[in-house]
């Protein structure tokens, strides 16, 4: 296990170097990047003393060193709108996001499985084609354009649920008040329901499809007809020897997920008023607002490569073989 | 003699001559009804995106600004349709704009696919063969692009080099690399030691020859596959970054830029402006995931009803 994690942390440093590499040159794609930085309307001295202030007009590996212990100290510039520490407002703006996120995966999750399953053990039948024709549309659906709709069906036609609005559940347990941060989850759900669907049903179907065809895989294995010729109750073959390795590809899947999730949430925050770093970057893109944009995506990213370096190692934990490997 | 054969194997004059492939894909094609539609609907945008400047009724961005908001099916006082699909915020023919739309979709998404197949496939084919230092660096790069949610980098680089469908498309291409070039250099590999390339090889072609004549061909059925649907993710992926503002200039009528457009108009419960695009890109990307699907049955029956 030692040598499996070392090796696996040292890819990820590896990775974030190249991420960070990556958003470092990005803002240089265009030449000299002080333009980015002064309003249209700057005189020729203060993009002068701009260029001065950021370092633009040292070498570009210096700049990339300064960059880059910037970068360890926490500090990826100032907003240029507000003046405050761009990774500041991301981090204020963090706990909302997790909270759609991860809302947004336990329904992908939570039902797809079933649905999978289900489909999986009607191959063929038209309960089988239902579902994943229904999956098929759900993969489809541009995911702002699905929460829009919700907006103007169940929002503002049924008024069943709010149609913007946020109650902080992370944020609260965070300042450790976890008595409010509880009783306020009810309230919290109602208000993240269609964020959250609007963001994970490409994932649920995605996931739903990916359960069928791997429970379809396992069915035809050998274990499964001896399970059956042994006598045991379908229900017993299908949860108890079936489900139980085709969730392998499904948990694989979930560290991949977040990160997709987190991109859907820059146009679903937009589109629900979400008080998260997803609009934030929106806002930041209008304004041009290059060093929250990059803050924001330096975030993401790390957030990103750390739970997958953690959901690799769980799993290694539990298949040996990928230890192996 | 020639009568002891075993009615097992038949002489190999008396089996039915196979069919070109395109005549199996059109028999494959109309035994399954869903794959009919899909090429019916991708039938319909296609001619849409080709004949715009003849088939729209109206200047997709003449603004009226007395017409603005008109509801579906607004007629004239002759009973001639006047408004298909209505007008938006700004009075412009809707129907005329989402014709219009078509064009860029497309035009971004099958040149995204085409740059990023291209890149990826050269690449993944090079990896394949080559194998050793070469190898390592081309897949570590992957890893680094797979390790990261690519949506993010092209928002940067967009807001960096501003909007546009000349950025907007190496980005896209750029962003699906990597699916082509694991595939492919996967199938590369598992080429790389089959006859025909021994026999390419002692004939004394060199590896770019064997490279592109020998193994490409044969390693190219899956890549189309993944094309197929990556040009559906594409038209996706455009649609987001138009609807943030990032893909095309506003003069330009896109499908996301006409959804992002409509966002004022929905509080006031006027809904056409945003239906109708997000249900073109939803009908062009759901035939492309059908035929993609369809597609993948075809090259691969192993995998059909999976």
């Amino acid at each position: 296990m030692g040598p499996y994690i070392v090796q696996r942390l040292l890819q990820s440093v590896f990775v974030i170097i190249g991420v960070t590499l990556l958003s470092f040159l990005t803002i240089h794609l265009d030449g000299d990047p002080t333009y980015l930085y002064v309003s249209e309307r700057a005189s020729q001295e203060e993009i002068e003393a701009t260029r001065a202030k950021l370092g633009f007009d040292k070498p570009l590996t210096e700049q990339y060193f300064s960059f880059i212990s910037g970068l360890m100290r926490g500090d990826l510039g100032m907003s240029i709108r507000s003046r405050q520490p761009a990774v500041d407002l991301v981090m204020q703006r963090l706990p909302a996001t997790l909270e759609l996120t991860l809302f947004a995966m336990l329904i992908s999750t939570l039902v797809a499985i079933p649905i999978g399953i289900i489909s999986a053990v009607r191959r063929g039948t038209p309960t089988d084609g239902g579902i994943m024709l229904v999956a098929m549309f759900g993969q489809s659906i541009p995911g702002f354009w699905l929460g829009i709709m919700l907006i103007l069906s169940v929002g503002l036609q049924l008024k069943w649920l709010p149609i913007s609005g946020h109650v902080p559940v992370i944020d609260l347990m965070l300042q450790g008040d976890w008595g409010q941060a509880l009783s306020n989850i009810p309230k919290a759900i109602t208000f993240l329901i269609m964020p959250a669907i609007t963001i994970g049903l490409f994932s649920l179907s995605r996931n739903a499809r990916l359960v069928r065809s791997s429970m379809l895989e396992v069915l035809s294995q050998d274990y499964v007809v001896t399970a059956r010729s042994k006598g045991l109750s379908e229900r017993v073959v299908i949860i108890k020897h079936a489900f139980r390795n085709a969730l392998i590809p499904v948990v694989t899947m979930l560290g991949l997920e977040f990160g997709f999730l987190l991109s859907g949430v820059v146009v679903t925050e937009t589109v629900f008023s979400w008080p998260g770093v997803g609009r934030l970057v929106t806002n930041a893109i209008t304004q041009r607002d290059i060093p929250v944009v990059q803050a924001s995506v330096v975030v993401f990213a790390v957030l990103f490569i750390g739970l997958n370096l953690i959901v690799d190692i769980i799993y290694a934990q539990l298949d040996p073989r990928i230890r192996l490997r | 003699m020639a009568t002891t054969t075993s009615s097992r194997a038949l002489p190999v004059s008396l089996m039915p001559p196979p069919l070109p492939t395109w005549k199996r894909a059109a028999r494959s094609l109309l035994k399954a009804k869903w794959p009919i539609l899909a090429l019916l609907i991708l039938g319909i945008v296609v001619f849409m995106a080709l004949f715009a400047q003849h088939i729209t009724p109206a200047d997709p961005n003449r603004q009226n600004l007395i017409e603005r908001l008109k509801e579906p099916m607004t007629y004239n006082p002759d009973g001639t349709i006047k408004y298909f699909l209505g007008t938006d915020g700004l009075g412009r023919d809707l129907w005329s704009r989402i014709i219009y739309g078509a064009q860029v979709s497309l035009a971004v998404g099958v040149m995204a696919v085409m740059v990023g197949g291209l890149l990826g496939t050269s690449l993944g084919v090079v990896a394949g063969y080559r194998g050793g230092r070469v190898d390592d660096i081309i897949m570590r790069l992957a890893d680094i692009q797979l390790a990261f949610p690519f949506i993010l980098l092209a928002i940067m680089v967009l807001v960096v080099l501003g909007p546009g469908v000349w950025n907007l498309i190496p980005v896209l291409g750029i962003g699906q690399w990597v699916t082509y070039a694991r595939i492919a250099r996967g199938q590369t590999i598992s080429q790389r030691e089959k006859e025909y390339v021994e026999a390419a090889r002692s004939m004394g072609a060199r590896d770019r020859r064997i490279m592109w004549d020998s193994i490409l061909p044969n390693v190219l059925a899956p890549l189309i596959v993944i094309a197929s649907f990556n040009v559906a993710s594409a038209i996706l992926a455009e649609a987001s970054l138009s609807f943030l503002g990032l893909g095309v200039p506003p003069t330009v009528p896109t499908w996301g830029g006409i959804l992002n457009e409509s966002r004022d108009q929905i509080l006031a419960g006027k809904w056409w402006p945003a239906f109708f695009p997000g249900l073109a890109i939803m009908l062009t990307v759901l035939s492309l995931n059908i035929l993609g699907d369809w597609l993948r049955d075809f090259l691969d029956p192993r995998l059909r009803g999976r």
